[in-house]
């Protein structure tokens, strides 16, 4: 009796150790896939793009079709233009709408707009460049870097929007409590205690929203439109790094192919740095 | 009659001055501060205060008592509107506070809760501030930023909650590397800052070993010289020690009412006898 019994036990013993096996090896694989990909899409570009990558590149304009050297100046100068401008405009609107979110729940209607929020953030980047063009370039007149900066904007926003979202509901109802029994408004509540408890989570989702408009390019394509040379009109066409990716993979000129794969090495290289850079920034301010 | 209960000398901190009363410019001790007239609180269609009408009077403790659930929570948030934080809680009824309905047409929570200050369950520094600043927090928050003043101000507040000896040389370490208890005196230091005429704790000990609890339980009969406790607490020995009034609340209703002596020496009521024997609850 007590034989059959230790004979079934060690069955299920042998059978849940091979699942849980199978189960862990499972998940490495998926984990090993994920990494996968990322390492190959970094060291393709790393292979393509660090070998053309030298200060001449990043420091001087592009020369015309077919003369080799040249650079991409005029590019970082307009991208970090049009996105600091999106940025200005998308974290005041993208936090505001986040605190109205968070701290105003009335009747649900705080809940459609985190949902709209979320469909937006789904929004094709080339819709948004269209719309944009609709927006602004139409009744502008022209192409410009503004209308770039608000088609940027409006991909942040909703990236913005619910990250805020997110940081917003960790922070714990007692500290608000607190805030409001002392007799301080709902408004200086939110500004003085909300916002800096939950600063660093907000710094994250900035960080994520401009890294993620650094690199689109279809919205760029009817709105900053490009620009061969320096410009530091907002109010005019001006160039943009993923922009300048496109035009020049999608030429006929070996050198400009070379520059393409260097260029994304250049805005690979200030995504992931400034990625690591604002995590080791949070890490020790966490250990204060 | 209940203030015989401490013999933790060394919880004393060493700087705690007897406090001059200014009883010139405040009302008469036995004059009444807030009057609770016919209050009833409903979440939604759940009615968990019922039709409670009681008089605190001016610098006394008066505990709320009571099982898990009776409304002593709900019922002290209601005396500053702190219940309107919770989405769907309504009042109706009377709190008067000298006099005048806190639930007036016209009337700001905000003013409200400058007057009567609160402090929680669990200790709630902000924690993204120093010792310095959550002190000054509903102070400056409020717009005032005369730096000689703010000082003042922090050491008095922080002195008068027993604090001040234990933290003056690290007014600038956050809030939160303070141990519970003194994070809960900190708290208390805060509402101070504000100056309110009532303090509403909310079960201020639960959370704190005997010591702190003792302290905290101290620095009450120092604060009642000049402010007006009410204290909601689970711990009927608490509630015999440090209280002057105590209120009995059972399923949201207002049992019993009196001086503590004698509700838990003889009570009126055969079941405020019984919770206090330990019989239920």
């Amino acid at each position: 009796m007590s034989d059959v019994n230790a004979a079934a036990s060690r069955r299920r013993f042998l059978r849940r150790k091979v699942t849980e096996r199978l189960a862990v090896g499972g998940m490495f694989l998926c984990a090993g896939v994920t990494i996968f990909f990322l390492v190959t899409i970094l060291g393709y570009v790393l292979y393509h793009g660090a070998a053309a990558v030298n200060w001449e590149f990043l420091t001087s304009l592009p020369l015309p079709p077919g003369e080799n050297g040249g650079g991409i100046l005029n590019a970082l100068i307009g991208s970090a233009m049009v996105v600091l401008c999106a940025a200005a405009m998308a974290v005041p609107i993208g936090l505001g709408a986040a605190v109205f979110v968070n701290e105003f729940p009335t009747a649900g209607f705080g809940r459609f707009v985190r949902f709209l929020a979320e469909v937006l953030t789904g929004v094709p980047s080339i819709v948004v460049g269209l719309f944009a063009y609709a927006l602004v370039v139409r009744p502008l007149g022209g192409f410009s870097g503004f209308s770039g900066s608000v088609a940027y904007a409006f991909i942040m926003i909703p990236i913005i929007l619910i990250s805020a979202h997110e940081a917003f509901r960790l922070v714990p109802d007692s500290l608000r409590e607190a805030s409001l029994a002392l007799g301080i408004p709902k408004w200086r509540t939110i500004l003085r205690v909300v916002l800096p408890v939950s600063s660093r989570a907000l710094l994250t989702g900035v960080v994520l929203a401009i890294s993620r408009a650094l690199g689109e390019a279809a919205p760029m394509l009817f709105t900053a439109f490009g620009n061969p040379y320096l410009s530091f009109n907002m109010g005019k066409p001006i160039a943009t790094v993923p922009l300048l990716i496109y035009t020049y993979a999608t030429a006929p000129y070996e050198d400009w192919h070379q520059k393409a794969w260097a260029a994304s090495f250049v805005l690979l290289v200030f995504v992931l740095f400034t990625s690591v850079l604002t995590r080791a920034f949070l890490r020790g301010k966490s250990h204060e | 009659m209940n203030n015989e209960g401490y013999a933790l000398d060394e919880s004393r901190g060493g700087g705690m001055e007897p406090r001059t009363p200014e009883r010139a410019q405040q009302p008469e001790p036995e004059s009444i501060r807030i009057e609770v007239d016919g209050l009833s609180v409903y979440y939604g269609k759940t009615r968990a205060v019922k039709n409670v009408s009681l008089a605190i009077k001016s610098r006394k403790v008066t505990a709320i008592i009571g099982p898990s659930g009776c409304g002593k929570s709900t019922f002290i948030r209601c005396l500053n509107r702190m219940h309107e934080v919770t989405p769907g809680a309504r009042v109706e009824g009377k709190v008067l506070l000298d006099g005048s309905d806190v639930y007036g047409p016209g009337i700001d929570p905000v003013e409200v809760r400058r007057k009567i200050g609160m402090v929680f369950q669990k200790p709630n520094p902000f924690p993204t501030m120093s010792i310095h600043d959550n002190v000054v927090a509903g102070f400056r928050l409020n717009g005032t930023g005369d730096r000689h003043l703010i000082q003042e101000k922090v050491e008095k507040s922080l002195r008068a909650a027993a604090l001040w000896d234990e933290v003056k040389d690290q007014l600038h370490e956050p809030g939160t590397s303070l141990s519970g208890g003194q994070q809960q005196r900190l708290c208390i230091a805060r509402a101070l800052a504000v100056e309110p005429e009532v303090m509403l704790m909310d079960e201020p000990c639960s959370a704190l070993d005997p010591i702190a609890t003792a302290k905290i339980e101290e620095l009450i009969h120092e604060l009642k010289e000049s402010v007006t406790i009410v204290i909601v607490t689970h711990n009927m020995q608490q509630a015999a020690r440090v209280s002057d009034f105590t209120a009995f609340f059972y399923m949201g209703e207002l049992v019993e009412f009196g001086i503590t002596s004698k509700i838990f020496t003889n009570p009126d009521k055969q079941q405020t006898e019984d919770y206090i024997t330990g019989r239920f609850g």
